[in-house]
């Protein structure tokens, strides 16, 4: 009971965190003292206590798309094994209610997005569209390919890939590790495919979606964000960390890899630059083609000589 | 060629030299000469009349040529210049929208500054073709502009710019009020070189010749504004490709520049060091002292990030190849100054029409093989803030000869002599910053025309973004850098 609860805990609060640590990795790289690592947090106490200006030409759908943002986030999550333990609720083919549910979630933003009627909104709408269709399929190859090598249709596969791959374990799991890691930039909207610190509207990607949004809207968006964000480097930790140690050894080692892949996304962020829209493509494809390379490892595990 | 006069740089003329041609043959005279305008401008002349100067930049005998027509109240309008140098079109449109005198057959004849609510924009239809609508308030601290795209899907076909927001009728208010307060006040980025250019028409109609120790003081301050300038934009460029570690480390050593010009003159941005007849500050020696040692030290700094920042594979892909101006479209449209040599076009004014010390100090012309991408237009940057800072030092040292020297001359207060036209072309770290400046008989200027580079550049900014990804167009933006407020006057 104290493990699921401190699971909540960490689901709500430690997307902050890791925001605060990307920000102050970067600034570390660029020669600056930076925020402290609470400040997104106080971002969001002093945004959520605010109220939303909201435009004319927007219908229900842009009121109600923020209230799905964060419900689909928290729905989703029920179905991820997180510090410590299964997934609150776990059951075969849990995958497909987490990638979908997360996709309800984006749906409803895209059309809010569309529904303001501003061109900019319109094509970020198009461009997040265009680069989830690559992710999507990649992951499912992914996760699908470790299920069928574990023989265990739940989330709960991720841990078994040592114990069932041999000697492919290792490279297997560095494989579908780099894979979730650049599912990480993807979604949380990170340097290279977008440009979270921009303000510049036509070069955005998620950013100028909830460019209308305001308040405690805007607030709850940046939230689901990082809780989304959260939940595939949940997926990463859940591969690393070994299955036979306890339970708060696991939580610890957890939140360290929490932080070090919030370093690392600061550091990938500070060392390169953005990459040309029409190129970022082929920046998410390496996802699909290291997928690939993950299927036929597991393929050869289980059918080779 | 009696139809001309030549002129020189800062040198003034008496107005009943400069030859009026006809208005049916101003189109076969300027063609005869085939130079790029500098100068194109109306004046209300009397009677109904307008009487319209024209100034043509001889950039390899350092000359211009100057000449006039009347248009009297019945002469409506005259056949297009831009028919044969495409570099008047947007001097035409100025002189139209100021004194309603149509150039006949001007292939892009909108207003300029004014009219904003009616703004012919050019339309493209199509099922494909969308419009992307920009500004006219931007996200951040940009000046005002509205920007029109015309795109397939990301891809840019037609950008279209609509200025004026920033008009604050800066040429009338030199004619009640001229002072260095003003000049300097036009263009916050180009203090020094707008200051300069202002002060240097006003001494050559006082007849006031500057000391060595005034003129080298104001080099100097230009080319650190230069290097400052050039510094942030880079970082800026740096920025908007999301390369953190460019934006925050030239963003530093932009800072040490300005800050040394704080240490000169009280002001960060130089406002206050220029003035008619010299220089309010001089440099003292410990000042000095430091200056070199700074600027030794951006030097290095601004060598290392450039390195460290060029050989990124993932900057290169952004810079290469985007926002290209070719070299003859360049020619073409009439860019100017840095965005000029960026397309390989070499217009310097430090070097076309230069002044005693660049020969006596040894500064030569060192040409740029650009193409005009964004990577060019960083790269040229790259060079001039060497360049400037290579400078900056051996005036410096040079200074250090004429320590005796008084800061501002003598005949500040002489009256401007009577009838009189001037021109003052300073390069300012854009490009060529003209003053030009004329009074009537009872001593009192009657005419202050004003041209940054910014005015013939807007248009090149506009092909650079053609066929690029519309989320390219901020990059291509920043590496012009143009100034809103220079353009709109």
């Amino acid at each position: 009971m104290i493990m699921k609860l401190l699971n909540f805990i960490i689901l709500l609060f430690v997307p902050f965190i890791m925001m605060g640590l990307i920000k102050k990795t970067k600034s570390f790289w660029g020669g600056r003292k930076g925020p402290s690592i609470w400040q997104p947090l106080h971002d969001f106490i002093r945004l959520i206590k605010k109220d939303f200006v909201i435009s004319k030409t927007t219908s229900v759908v842009f009121k109600i798309a923020p209230v799905f943002a964060i419900a689909t986030v928290l729905f989703a999550s029920l179905f991820v094994p997180l510090a410590s333990g299964s997934a609150l609720i776990n059951v075969e083919a849990g995958i497909i209610i987490f990638a979908y549910t997360l996709g309800l979630g984006k749906f409803m933003s895209l059309i809010s997005a569309m529904d303001t009627g501003s061109s900019f909104e319109g094509m970020g709408a198009s461009r997040e569209a265009c680069f989830t269709s690559i992710v999507e399929p990649a992951f499912f190859m992914l996760v699908a390919s470790i299920m069928a090598l574990t023989g265990n249709y739940t989330f709960d596969s991720l841990t078994q890939i040592m114990s069932n791959a041999g000697s492919y374990g290792v490279l297997i799991a560095f494989f579908a590790v780099v894979v979730l890691f650049i599912m990480v930039l993807t979604e949380g909207s990170r340097v290279p495919v977008d440009d979270p610190a921009t303000h510049l509207e036509l070069t955005m990607i998620h950013e100028v979606m909830i460019l209308d949004n305001s308040g405690s809207d805007l607030a709850i968006y940046t939230w689901a964000n990082g809780i989304k964000m959260l939940l595939i480097s949940s997926l990463i930790a859940n591969i690393i960390i070994p299955s036979n140690i306890s339970d708060w050894m696991s939580v610890i080692l957890y939140l360290l890899i929490m932080c070090l892949i919030s370093i690392i996304i600061g550091t990938v962020e500070s060392g390169m630059a953005r990459i040309r829209m029409s190129h970022v493509f082929e920046f998410i494809f390496i996802m699909s083609s290291l997928a690939l390379v993950v299927l036929s490892l597991v393929a050869a595990r289980m059918f080779g000589g | 060629m009696a139809n001309w006069i030549k002129i020189k740089n800062n040198v003034k003329v008496d107005l009943g030299k400069i030859p009026i041609i006809s208005v049916n043959n101003l189109r076969d005279e300027v063609k005869s000469i085939g130079k790029r305008p500098v100068g194109f401008f109306g004046k209300d002349w009397g009677f109904g009349c307008v009487r319209l100067f024209i100034v043509l930049a001889d950039d390899a005998n350092s000359e211009f040529f100057l000449s006039s027509v009347v248009f009297s109240g019945n002469d409506k309008s005259y056949e297009s210049l831009t028919q044969d140098i495409p570099a008047f079109h947007i001097f035409e449109r100025e002189f139209y929208e100021q004194f309603g005198i149509e150039p006949l057959n001007h292939p892009w004849l909108k207003p300029v500054r004014i009219n904003q609510d009616k703004y012919p924009f050019f339309e493209m239809t199509g099922e494909e073709v969308h419009q992307v609508a920009v500004g006219p308030i931007h996200a951040g601290v940009i000046e005002p502009g509205h920007f029109r795209f015309m795109c397939n899907g990301e891809s840019v076909y037609h950008l279209e710019i609509m200025l004026g927001y920033q008009h604050r009728g800066i040429e009338e208010m030199m004619l009640k009020n001229p002072s260095n307060q003003l000049a300097e006040s036009i263009n916050g980025d180009s203090v020094i070189a707008y200051n300069t250019a202002y002060s240097q028409t006003m001494e050559a109609l006082k007849g006031i010749e500057i000391s060595n120790k005034a003129q080298l003081i104001r080099k100097a301050a230009l080319e650190m504004e230069r290097a400052a300038i050039h510094i942030g934009d880079m970082g800026a460029i740096a920025g908007d490709i999301a390369y953190l570690m460019g934006a925050s480390v030239f963003g530093a050593t932009r800072t040490l520049v300005i800050n040394t010009m704080l240490e000169i003159c009280g002001s960060r941005f130089g406002r206050g060091l220029v003035t008619v007849g010299g220089v309010n500050y001089d440099i003292p020696d410990d000042v000095l002292n430091r200056a070199l040692e700074t600027l030794n030290k951006v030097s290095k700094d601004v060598d290392r990030m450039t390195n460290t920042m060029l050989k990124n594979s993932t900057v290169m892909s952004r810079l290469e190849k985007t926002g290209t101006v070719s070299t003859e479209k360049a020619a073409e449209i009439g860019l100017v100054g840095m965005a000029a040599r960026a397309s390989g076009v070499e217009l310097d004014s430090r070097f076309d029409y230069p002044d005693k010390w660049m020969s006596e100090l040894g500064f030569e012309r060192k040409p740029f093989k650009g193409i005009g991408d964004v990577n060019s237009r960083f790269k040229l940057r790259y060079k001039e803030v060497k360049e400037s800072i290579s400078m900056v030092k051996k005036i410096l040292a040079k200074l250090k000869d004429y320590k005796d020297e008084p800061i501002i001359a003598e005949g500040v207060n002489n009256k401007l002599s009577s009838d009189s036209f001037v021109i003052s072309v300073v390069e300012g770290w854009r490009g060529e910053i003209v003053h030009i400046a004329m009074t009537d008989i009872n001593r009192k200027i009657s005419k202050y025309k004003i041209k940054d580079p910014s005015f013939n550049n807007w248009y090149g900014l506009g092909l650079a973004v053609r066929n690029n990804g519309i989320s390219d167009f901020p990059l291509c933006n920043k590496s012009f850098n143009l100034s809103y407020s220079g353009n709109d006057l």
